[in-house]
């Protein structure tokens, strides 16, 4: 794949920070506005496949490595699994940190939402990690697919 | 003969979809809505969280998110496997 434009290269190089903080924006506030971790992982994996098909996938795997990415996918579900597991004094999938006045324990105010972030009790961190799960995933995907597409070419040039 | 045929289920399988949605309900008013009661009234109280669809995704039905992030981990693991670079 070869790169695009210099028009295309300048605006991305503009937008990939904003539509990568709007996707981390809407994992962290998965517990008060529309959205979650699977929402905002596919926005923020979103940027990647724009600066793979504006850059390139030879000059994207210099800064875009998919080993680091294949890190935090398996960090974002050992660490909801293990959520997942810390409430088995009671059930699977408790909610031990909610109403605890802890981290994230505030009581939810009833009615209009209040936005106060450190509500929610374990959702919030559920929603971090399976929002790195899913960007690290679309990530590798496309990251992947894009490099075998390089590698069959190259293979029916020569 | 296959066209009358197909002509003839395609009507028939049409006007069973045009009398259901003439005979639905109205929208929002669902038969049995004890469970969408419960979360409604009782969600933000229990897990603190303002979003009731977050909460019960994440919270009390926690087993098929997990169920969906184990899909989406064994596709991108078949996805690798798939695009493998194959030494000869």
């Amino acid at each position: 794949m070869k790169q695009m434009s210099k028009i295309v290269r300048t605006i991305t190089n503009l937008v990939y920070g904003f539509i990568i903080i709007f996707g981390f924006y809407v994992i962290v506030h998965g517990h008060l506005t529309p959205g979650g971790g699977f929402q905002g992982g596919a926005i923020a994996a979103s940027a990647f496949a724009l600066l793979l098909v504006s850059y390139g996938s030879l000059i994207t795997k210099k800064f875009l490595k998919k080993e680091f990415l294949s890190i935090t996918e398996n960090t974002g579900l050992t660490v909801f699994i293990v959520l997942a597991f810390l409430g088995l004094g009671i059930t699977f999938f408790y909610n031990f940190l909610a109403n605890t006045g802890g981290w994230f324990g505030n009581t939810a105010a009833i009615g209009p939402n209040s936005g106060d972030m450190n509500t929610g009790g374990v959702i919030p961190l559920m929603n971090i990690a399976v929002g790195l799960e899913v960007l690290s995933a679309l990530g590798v995907i496309v990251l992947v697919m894009a490099s075998g597409a390089e590698f069959t070419k190259k293979k029916e040039n020569s | 003969m296959k066209k009358i045929i197909f002509g003839i289920a395609f009507i028939l399988f049409f006007s069973f979809m045009v009398i259901s949605a003439l005979n639905m309900r109205p929208f929002g008013e669902p038969v049995f809505s004890e469970m969408d009661d419960y979360f409604i009234g009782n969600a933000q109280v229990e897990t603190g969280a303002n979003n009731v669809v977050t909460s019960i995704v994440f919270d009390y039905r926690g087993f098929d998110t997990l169920g969906e992030a184990t899909v989406l981990f064994t596709a991108v693991v078949g996805i690798v496997a798939l695009f493998r670079r194959v030494s000869k």
